[in-house]
């Protein structure tokens, strides 16, 4: 096909999603424990590595897909194994593998029971993952978006804190419930392509009747909404955050839920343009609300990965608003948004994560004013908490700002609602650096804490480095995705004429 | 000729009598165990073997075709797997243990016949063959103090059953009064031709009746749940699978003789299916006894694979045999581990699984691969079955059938996810380790590997099923 490009001689994306899975088989084979982390480290370091050769082989200039690789696979549906990777998803596969190490780090002496399992369990989220992002097929992509639930619910289930069976089931049940339908509505497409595919760019631009975009678009967007998650359907994410461990936290926040909004863009916008037209108001409705609730509700939190769960509801409400104002600033702005989001609230659970492992209490309460024996630990936690409100100078601060602009080109009404959020990202934000930097008249003895150790030092440097480099040099990620999102509102617009 | 094309039978039959030998002695209730494995490891190898074969037998009334011998191949994968993993008895009254292995080799027999009879009469005696050594097998089950539950189970199933066969034996007088013959191959064209006759589509019905008693699909369930729980665990571990792949024959090979336009028939399976679907997920929402939870998950299960039925179309039938041999292999692995959790064969409920990561790892694996494959949890067979019955009946435009489906899948998750989370993240306590010896294991390995073979690569067996149906057909 002629959207497709053949530009690596090996089977590269294959590599990436089946290294991990390979690994994990043979972890049972290594002996100790921290054998199995080493092998594991080197796989997840290996694998990021690869996929950076990705940015390296990137053809900036095009839409199409690269690195693709496919073969058939069930031929009596025309189900095809096909990957490829387009200016969409090529910085959040490149955002995954580069995350899997600093999980594997982060988990390396907090998880102390049943560390193969986990090591294992992280290892299939990777290619579960990566799956999704890569498949251009949709039944593949189902697979991968659903086998996910498995390893992630363990991770809550078995590594989490005191509520965890109730966190773990909630967010099983409720991802699953959403999607659902999503199988129905790929099979629906399936059934009025010609000739009957499941290729997810041949799905593209098909000439749907008005009321079929909007009923397929209300069975995506209920399954995306919630892996998002969007305002009413986000009760099962703070339950999830808050029970995770650190890695899971990190996982869900950085990577996850960036899966809804991915969904957006590689779906519903190319191949619902209709029901993307009509439902867009009450997208942007919610995501506004989930700015400002999103906001207000962080703002009452003592518990520190609480205020951070909520904050990426505020976070994931403009990465929504961008894409559904459907111009080029917004889909720009939403895409940094959502690798930002990723680096700045990975680090920011990975911060807590460390005051947890020396506290054992996430109680803003029990952590404040560690300004004086953490410097380093509040030097960094600072810069990922300024990024999270984007301040100008990090990476969030151009998303944001990107965002912004599209909602303004939009409606200048709709953006001056979304205003009172930004300054509620500063309020929460702020309030809490004060307490933990500073604290109050009496803050608890913490002179025993003592300051990061080289190994999270090493976990926390190269997200910060991100943030200042995205935040200073933001075109070098631009470039990767200006022509996807050309392409991709341009199709969005042909799909309104037909 | 003959003998070759019969010969997975003629194993089954030398084997029975071989076993029926052995039970006029005392204390052998090993050598029976013994002769029952090899002989269901030789037919099973025999038969996938036959899956090349082609012929009639005797006057045309069995027909050796991909199609017969597809079904053979997973009754007997059913019946080698019971025999390996159940052979312990422990159950059973061990003067009893030989008779038990009898009537399994014999309910087998009777199933494999039903795959490839191809004559009203001989299906009949078949599928009676099947069902009295089942209904023998509930009972000798050892009785507990004060409890006579195996006794009440049997007399359910036997009553059940027995109306079921009669109401399926009316409908079978219909279609021979209207066309004369109790060869299917003379059978459907008249029927076809006389559809609008309103005896052909009232004998149809009565006689799918009959046969939705043993696929234990709504509204004929109701012997399902005391049944399942009622009989031993290895007796549970075989009604549960490969009779409902025997049934899954016969019900195909009528609807074959159907007028596949017909809007009456289609009704009527949509309504049993979602009342299965539905019935099923809810009431298994609150079972605390694993087995009368797989009782109601099996009827659900029987309504998923109706959906495949209600298209009448021969890529349907093709997704139907799919799920239902795919379900036969899962409902066999979850057996399996129930099997050997039980120490001295007692009900095993969900909170006796608790912490059974810790005390058999490769056990709570099994276990919890089969659940999320039973759920349909992608990468495992159970979700490709669901994949292939969905589009299937969205290709027949029924929409709201499949999104009751889909549906009920979310329903059905929180229950197999009960047995996960219990097994994953509760205590062992003071509970006992599990030792599934090295055969289990590697039995359990094997049946976890073909679950997510026919997850990942499940053209081999679509295909396969296809081209039987296809065949089978003419």
């Amino acid at each position: 096909m002629d959207v497709f490009l053949f530009n690596c001689s090996w089977p590269l994306l294959s590599v990436l999603v089946f290294l991990p899975l390979a690994g994990a088989c043979l972890l049972p084979l290594m002996k100790g424990n921290r054998a199995a982390k080493i092998w594991v480290l080197i796989i997840t370091l290996a694998n990021a590595a690869l996929s950076l050769k990705l940015y390296t082989g990137f053809d900036l200039s095009t839409a199409k897909y690269q690195f693709v690789e496919t073969a058939r696979w069930i031929p009596s549906l025309n189900i095809c194994y096909t990957l490829g990777i387009d200016g969409i998803s090529l910085l959040l596969v490149i955002m995954t593998t580069l995350l899997m190490p600093l999980c594997v780090l982060c988990s390396w002496n907090a998880i102390e029971k049943r560390v193969k399992e986990f090591l294992a369990c992280i290892l299939v989220m990777e290619t579960s993952m990566l799956g999704v992002f890569l498949s251009l097929d949709f039944v593949l992509f189902y697979i991968f978006w659903e086998a996910m639930l498995i390893p992630m619910f363990l991770l809550i289930g078995v590594w989490g804190g005191p509520r965890k069976i109730y966190a773990s089931v909630k967010f099983f049940l409720y991802t699953l419930a959403g999607s659902v339908l999503l199988p129905v509505a790929i099979i629906a497409l399936y059934l009025h392509s010609a000739p009957h595919t499941f290729s997810i760019p041949a799905l593209m631009g098909l000439p749907l009747a008005a009321s079929l975009q909007k009923w397929l678009f209300l069975a995506f967007f209920i399954g995306f909404a919630i892996k998002v998650p969007m305002f009413p359907f986000h009760t099962w994410l703070p339950a999830a955050h808050v029970e995770a461990p650190t890695a899971g936290s990190v996982l869900l926040a950085s990577v996850l839920l960036k899966m809804g909004t991915y969904g957006f863009l590689r779906f519903c916008l190319p191949i619902t343009p209709l029901g993307v037209e009509a439902f867009a108001p009450v997208v942007i409705g919610l995501s506004i609300v989930g700015i400002i609730y999103g906001g207000l509700t962080a703002l009452a939190q003592t518990d520190m990965k609480r205020l951070v769960a909520y904050s990426s509801v505020a976070h994931m409400g403009f990465v929504t608003l961008g894409i559904f104002v459907l111009n080029a600033n917004g889909i720009e702005g939403a895409m940094l948004q959502m690798i930002n989001h990723g680096i700045t609230t990975g680090a920011l659970f990975l911060c807590v994560g460390m005051i947890y492992e020396r506290t054992h209490s996430r109680e803003l309460s029990n952590a404040t004013g560690i300004g004086k024996v953490m410097p380093v630990y509040v030097t960094a936690l600072a810069v990922f908490s300024l990024s999270s409100l984007a301040f100008p100078g990090t990476n969030s601060f151009v998303g944001e700002f990107l965002v912004l602009a599209g909602a303004f080109a939009f409606s200048g009404k709709i953006a001056a609602l979304a205003i009172p959020g930004v300054v509620l990202g500063a309020a929460y934000m702020l309030r809490m650096i004060q307490r933990i930097i500073w604290g109050g008249v009496s803050n608890p003895d913490t002179s025993a804490l003592r300051d990061l150790n080289a190994r999270e030092i090493i976990t926390l440097a190269p997200l910060l480095a991100l943030v200042l480099w995205i935040g200073l040099a933001p075109t070098v990620c631009m470039n990767t995705f200006h022509a996807s999102v050309a392409h991709l509102l341009q199709q969005f617009h042909a799909g309104l004429n037909l | 000729m003959i003998l070759t094309l019969f010969s997975p039978e003629l194993v089954v039959i030398l084997g029975s009598l071989a076993v029926f030998g052995v039970s006029l002695g005392q204390g052998r209730d090993r050598l029976a165990a013994t002769v029952t494995t090899v002989t269901a490891l030789l037919a099973l190898a025999l038969s996938v073997v036959s899956l090349a074969w082609q012929g009639e037998l005797f006057q045309h009334a069995l027909r050796i075709d991909l199609y017969s011998q597809l079904f053979k191949v997973f009754i007997l994968a059913g019946l080698a797997g019971v025999a390996i993993f159940g052979n312990r008895l422990t159950d059973t009254r061990s003067d009893v243990r030989p008779e038990y292995f009898l009537f399994l080799l014999l309910g087998t027999l009777g199933m494999m016949i039903l795959a490839s009879s191809i004559e009203l009469i001989t299906l009949f005696i078949a599928l009676e063959l099947a069902s009295y050594a089942l209904y023998l097998l509930i009972p000798l089950r050892q009785e507990r103090p004060g409890l006579r539950v195996q006794m009440e189970s049997a007399a359910k199933y036997v009553m059940f059953g027995i109306v079921a066969t009669g109401i399926m034996l009316f409908g079978m007088s219909y279609i021979f009064g209207m066309t004369g013959s109790t060869y299917f191959r003379d059978i459907a064209p008249i029927l076809m031709q006389r559809w609008s006759d309103p005896a052909a589509i009232v004998g149809i019905l009565l006689v799918l009746s009959g046969l939705f008693f043993k696929l234990a699909a709504f509204p004929m369930h109701l012997w399902a749940p005391d049944v399942y729980q009622g009989a031993s665990n290895e007796t549970t571990a075989f009604i549960a699978g490969a009779p409902k792949a025997a049934v899954m024959a016969v019900i195909i090979r009528f609807l074959l003789c159907c007028n596949p336009s017909d809007h009456a028939l289609s009704a009527v399976l949509t309504v049993v299916s979602i009342g299965s679907m539905c019935f099923g997920n809810l009431a298994a929402l609150v079972q605390k006894d694993i087995k009368r939870m797989l009782a109601y998950s099996s009827i659900a299960h029987a309504g998923y694979v109706l959906l495949g039925l209600v298209t009448l179309r021969d890529t349907g039938y093709a997704a139907s045999i799919f799920y239902i041999l795919g379900f036969v292999i899962m409902s066999l692995a979850a057996f399996l581990v129930i099997c050997l959790v039980s120490r001295n064969g007692e009900n095993v409920l969900i909170e006796d699984l608790s912490g059974l990561h810790s005390r058999s790892p490769l056990a709570a694996l099994i276990l919890g691969a089969s659940m999320f494959a039973l759920a349909g949890i992608p990468p495992f067979a159970g979700f490709m079955g669901k994949f292939f019955l969905m589009a299937e009946a969205l290709r027949g435009g029924l929409v709201m059938l499949v999104i009751v489906a889909a549906v009920n899948t979310a329903i059905g998750i929180y229950y197999y996810l009960t047995v996960v989370r219990v097994m994953y993240f509760s205590e062992a306590g003071d509970r006992p380790a599990v030792g599934l010896g090295p055969v289990n294991s590697a039995l359990g390995l094997v049946l976890l590997a073909i679950v997510v073979l026919l997850g990942i690569m499940p053209s081999f067996l679509l295909d396969l099923a296809l081209t039987a149906v296809r065949n089978t057909a003419l």
